[in-house]
């Protein structure tokens, strides 16, 4: 059983699925804060997990298993992921960030050694012949192979598709209230009906730590508010994923560049819209051209370090606790390698790095 | 067919695609051009499917045009002004041009 139908929910329960076991997914309604509706969709790897090289390491080993993910999902559902792990590019705006980001991401490298991922740095004069939009004061940017983007509400329809093809459960409209043991398992209260099951894995996003409560963890997580503006179709002119400017298959640029420390307050605000739109035209002054067609805040899933959190009830067995920040570039390896940790009833190897120990206070 | 009921209001010279056109004043341009038999306002951006004019209220983004150069205006809240040149929008937008 899992709680919570978001990209992490959706993803592990798919990946158990594939092996074999019987999966229901509880997911709230309409009204629940969904990250995985909000998000910018980029499989992004260059620069994460910079001084916490476990993270790294996960990172790449999902942007590893990508293209294999992104094949046999889209061959179950039947939809197309657009998915492009063909690169992505992050901007720096003047030569300062330029300098700058370079030489943090050369101290990445280091950190790594042998686990290391490709990048350059690409001076703008360069850069202007992948990017012929480019603005005239831009400095360049840092680009990684490996990184790349997706269509996000394509794959998380997909994942619900495929689990429900493969004959796993995918109920809507059940935000679960309760959690409790009950026998060798657990009994889920959701919509107004009792669940229960063997395992319950708690993907629940923000709502994480009241649930994972119930059954003895302490997770915190608190939400971060992202804004994203998105402009009305255009023809192609961004050909590949750009960290804070990115062009859907369908031709829509969604620009986001925001993160704020504000609560469970998910409103739009002029403000910080106006200097996400303000550096975009800057990057790419066309982009001035084009009617802006909605705007949206979502509430991210934030950890106290920043880095996912997967944990076993140490007092409950059988009852874990998964969330994450990336969503979408971690589903590849929560469909894999957690999915079959989940399964098998242990948190092992990289995986055992993210538990919640790291947050106890240490003995003096 | 639409008809006009009423033939008051001075009369607004305007084109389509570059075609002289004539409204009146006190025409949305979605009303002038439906006056002026135009029937396909704009292509989709995915599918290339045909849009006209539907909810008139401007909820339904049914109804986008280019007018003077600025594209994706909705036709049906824009009061008709002398002069203007109103484009039928063909799929997804050029921003470089």
């Amino acid at each position: 059983m899992v709680v919570g139908g978001g990209l992490v929910g959706l993803a592990i329960a798919y990946g158990v699925r594939r092996l074999g076991l019987s999966v229901t997914v509880l997911d709230g309604g309409d009204d629940a804060h969904r990250a995985s509706r909000g998000n910018f969709a980029l499989v992004w790897g260059q620069g994460k997990g910079f001084g916490t090289p476990d993270y790294a390491r996960w990172t790449q080993a999902s942007l590893s298993a990508w293209p294999g993910f992104a094949a046999e999902l889209a061959d179950i559902s039947g939809i197309d992921l657009h998915y492009r792990g063909q690169g992505g590019f992050h901007l720096c705006f003047d030569e300062g960030g330029f300098e700058r980001r370079g030489a943090m991401l050369d101290r990445h490298a280091a950190e790594l050694g042998a686990d290391a991922y490709p990048f350059e740095m690409v001076p703008a004069f360069e850069l202007r012949r992948t990017f012929p939009h480019l603005g005239p004061t831009m400095a360049g940017a840092s680009y990684s192979p490996r990184d790349g983007d997706v269509n996000s509400l394509h794959l998380y329809r997909a994942l619900i598709t495929a689990l429900r093809r493969l004959g796993g459960s995918y109920r809507p409209g059940a935000p679960a209230t309760g959690i409790a043991r009950d026998g060798a398992g657990f009994a889920v209260v959701a919509g107004g009906q009792t669940f229960r099951a063997r395992t319950v894995v708690i993907a629940a996003g923000i709502e994480t730590e009241r649930l994972a409560g119930l059954v003895g963890m302490s997770v915190p997580v608190r939400p971060q508010t992202g804004q994203i503006i998105v402009t009305e179709k255009a023809v192609p002119f961004l050909p590949y994923a750009v960290s804070t400017v990115r062009q859907t298959n369908e031709g829509g640029v969604m620009l986001g560049d925001s993160v704020e420390e504000r609560g469970h307050d998910d409103t739009v605000t002029t403000g910080v819209l106006g200097i996400t739109a303000a550096r975009a035209i800057a990057a790419f002054p066309v982009i001035a051209r084009l009617a802006v067609v909605r705007s949206w805040a979502a509430l991210r899933v934030m950890s106290p370090d920043g880095l996912p959190v997967y944990q076993q009830s140490a007092s409950q067995p059988g009852a874990f606790a998964c969330i994450c920040h990336s969503g979408v570039t971690l589903a590849a390896i929560h469909a894999g390698e957690l999915a079959r940790q989940v399964a098998g009833g242990a948190l092992t190897g990289q995986a055992a790095a993210f538990g919640t120990g790291r947050f106890d206070v240490r003995a003096a | 067919m639409f008809e006009r009921l009423e033939e008051s209001g001075a009369e607004i010279a305007f084109t389509f695609d570059g075609r002289p056109c004539t409204g009146r004043a006190g025409d949305s341009v979605a009303a002038a051009l439906i006056a002026n038999g135009v029937k396909v306002f704009r292509t989709t951006p995915v599918g290339g499917a045909e849009r006209s004019a539907f909810c008139m209220i401007g909820a339904c983004f049914d109804c986008l045009v280019v007018i003077d150069g600025r594209a994706s205006r909705q036709a049906c809240l824009i009061p008709l002004q002398e002069g203007m040149a109103v484009e039928r929008q063909i799929g997804r937008r050029d921003p470089a041009r």
